[in-house]
């Protein structure tokens, strides 16, 4: 469903998941929010907002402070049909509720051949940043982007918040919401009304042809603005946004990088195992790996857990400079 | 349905019943048995593979609760959940077939026993993590208190869930938002090899229920009636929109913990005290004690179950295995568009 023609306005990417939000829970009875705090106190990241005050306290539901049991209270009310939406406060949280994300959401389907499904969202503010250090900082897509039978998006635009949550709300599978803190008060064009976008497809935000950027979330961004300093150097770059990380849709990176013949992987989780790690793998194993003419670079966080200190935290995550340094070494490099 | 007619002796709950539904209930708990009985033998033929938990011993626990339930509830088990799963209405040749990793199996060969499950009958499945069940069955009572459905979910446990983070949990978040929900612990007194005196503070899990300001009750599990009465008031008081309750039946099992069990933590006389208990001879004590069954009956019960059972498993031997071509197949409900793959 595409929404080119619908007016557009300008909405936070925070304005524009809680518009989702709201147009799901009009739309659909079965819809309801769950999570801590998200009542009248309206998120720790005030995205559901004022919601309670629309829809009540029974479809926009404070729960106790118990992430393992909120999560599987999720995955019970999706069995028997319902469309929860459990907000997790941090991405962080999940640890604490990995058993019945892993073992009970994502398997419950394929153990029971086909028999029943787990229509659920959660969402996971996530990311650095926010002075919040090492418990509230992370970015921990790549566990879950790790488990079948669960789908894993990351939009990086309002517009893209907006209608992937809509469409994440509509799937009969169990999908894993990342928003990154940052990118909350971004603020982008929204159209109106109801729309979904595929969760399984990339976006080339940038198009060039001398090397591939691939990133996720709010590296996206960091991505286009080292692209542009890149142009006045002459350097082309394609930017390309993965959006979905389980689905991935590998063909776009593949195909980008088939026509630049560089990759460089830019994203905030940990370098090692992480997102550029799987897209890199990918265009090795693929028909693009014959036309490289220099090797995969990785820009990932980095191997510790996320500091304090704000130079520290700057430090330990990609940003624009090395974005811009990597490219150019990539580039410049040949072979 | 008319309920048997009290009379001096008869326990009360047995008004709610018919002569025929409690030989049902006998039937029920015999088909649990030869079930398991017949599981076991296939595992040592090499029929089935992998492990089993079988609850032998235990069948008045899930035959007196299940017998209060309506088709429209749900329940969510145990990785010692045969008997919840035929006590809920599930047929012994898909489970035999699902034991056998056919392709008619309940879960088409994906999930064995420890996930056996029979979601048209309200079974939301077994499962392998201990107390992995429980805030589900509070989400599924959450679902159906949302609908405004009459409907309960029994959430089956074992003694070893009580230590578990999400036993406190799902307890607490029923009893906040009044689900209804039934908690029904049985108590076969070891969470595999450590006894609940080693393992748990309280000395019954009933009194947890405090906690949670919800009744908690301690049952004669291995009795159908004590069970049946007990489970009838906590899902009348859930289906009355009064909330949850705790649900504690203490009972034992008979055979180890899984196939690897060497039983190095109980004594033979322990054991031999509990199969003096055994759930299914004290049901038809008390049905012959009171005229409601005749010897004769019950011979031709079990003589009909195990034809039942023998069928069962050759239906499983006929059936198909699942294609090797389906391996990922139900992974996902919806897989989106033509996502190209890595070559």
């Amino acid at each position: 469903m595409s929404a080119e023609n619908a007016a557009s306005r300008e909405l936070t990417y925070s304005q524009a998941i809680q518009e989702a939000l709201a147009l799901a829970m009009e739309r659909d009875d079965r819809v309801f929010l769950m999570g801590e705090d998200i009542g009248v106190y309206g998120g720790a990241f005030q995205v559901t907002g004022d919601l309670v005050h629309r829809f009540g306290e029974d479809r926009v539901m404070d729960t106790p402070i118990s992430e393992l049991g909120g999560a599987g209270v999720a995955v019970g009310a999706a069995l028997l049909g319902q469309r929860p939406v459990f907000e997790f406060q941090f991405s962080d949280f999940a640890a604490l509720a990995m058993e019945q994300i892993v073992n009970q959401a994502a398997k419950i389907r394929y153990m029971l051949g086909g028999k029943a499904s787990v229509p659920l969202v959660m969402r996971f503010p996530s990311g650095s940043g926010t002075g919040a250090a090492a418990q509230h900082s992370q970015s921990l897509e790549a566990w879950l982007a790790h488990v079948p039978g669960l789908k894993v998006v990351q939009p990086s635009t309002p517009h893209d918040a907006k209608g992937m949550l809509l469409a994440a709300i509509e799937d009969p599978d169990p999908v894993m919401f990342f928003e990154h803190k940052l990118l909350y008060k971004m603020k982008g064009p929204v159209p109106e009304g109801y729309y979904t976008e595929p969760l399984h497809e990339a976006r080339v935000r940038r198009v060039g042809d001398q090397v591939t950027i691939a990133a996720n979330s709010i590296m996206v961004h960091k991505a286009l603005d080292a692209a542009e300093q890149l142009a006045a150097e002459g350097i082309s770059a394609e930017v390309i946004d993965l959006r979905s990380l389980r689905p991935m849709d590998y063909r776009t990176v593949i195909d980008s990088v088939c026509k630049t013949t560089r990759l460089v992987c830019v994203y905030e989780g940990t370098k090692q195992f992480g997102i550029g790690t799987e897209v890199a793998a990918a265009i090795a194993e693929s028909d693009a790996f014959d036309r490289l003419d220099a090797p995969i670079v990785r820009l990932g966080g980095a191997d510790c857990p996320l500091p304090y200190n704000p130079d520290l935290e700057r430090a330990a995550v990609p940003q624009v400079p090395d974005i811009v340094a990597a490219v150019r070494r990539t580039v410049q490099g040949g072979r | 349905m008319t309920g048997v007619p009290s009379q001096e002796g008869v326990p009360a709950i047995f008004r709610r019943f018919s002569v025929p539904a409690l030989h049902g209930v006998l039937r029920q708990m015999h088909l649990i048995r030869q079930f398991e009985e017949g599981a076991e033998q296939a595992y040592m033929r090499g029929l089935v593979h992998g492990t089993m938990h079988l609850s032998i011993g235990q069948e008045a626990s899930a035959t007196g609760v299940c017998a209060v339930l309506e088709p429209g509830d749900y329940i969510t088990s145990t990785h010692r959940g045969h008997g919840h799963c035929i006590a809920k209405g599930a047929e012994a040749k898909y489970m035999f077939a699902e034991f056998f990793g056919k392709d008619t199996g309940y879960c088409r060969g994906r999930g064995g026993s420890m996930h056996i499950a029979d979601v048209a009958s309200g079974n939301l499945g077994a499962n392998g993590i201990v107390g992995g069940g429980m805030p589900i069955a509070v989400g599924a009572a959450l679902a159906l208190k949302q609908r405004r459905l009459p409907n309960v979910a029994i959430c089956f446990f074992g003694d070893g869930a009580n230590n578990e983070g999400a036993f406190h949990e799902s307890l607490n978040m029923a009893a906040i938002w009044k689900l209804p929900v039934v908690f029904v612990c049985e108590n076969n007194q070891y969470g595999m090899s450590t006894s609940t005196e080693r393992s748990t503070a309280v000395k019954r899990i009933a009194q947890r229920a405090v906690a949670y300001d919800m009744p908690g009750v301690t049952v004669d599990g291995n009795d159908f009636a004590c069970v049946a009465e007990a489970a009838a008031e906590a899902v009348d008081r859930a289906r009355r929109g009064e909330g949850p309750s705790l649900l504690e039946c203490m009972t034992y099992r008979h055979r180890g913990h899984s196939k690897s069990d060497r039983n190095r933590y109980r004594t033979k006389e322990e054991i031999d005290a509990w199969i003096a208990l055994d759930p299914i001879g004290r049901f038809e004590q008390t049905l012959l004690q009171h005229g409601l069954i005749d010897a004769a009956q019950i011979e031709a019960l079990v003589a009909d179950v195990a034809r039942e059972i023998d069928d069962a498993v050759e239906f499983a031997r006929n059936s198909p295995a699942p294609e090797l071509s389906s391996l990922t197949s139900f992974v996902y409900t919806h897989v989106p568009g033509e996502t190209a793959h890595v070559r």
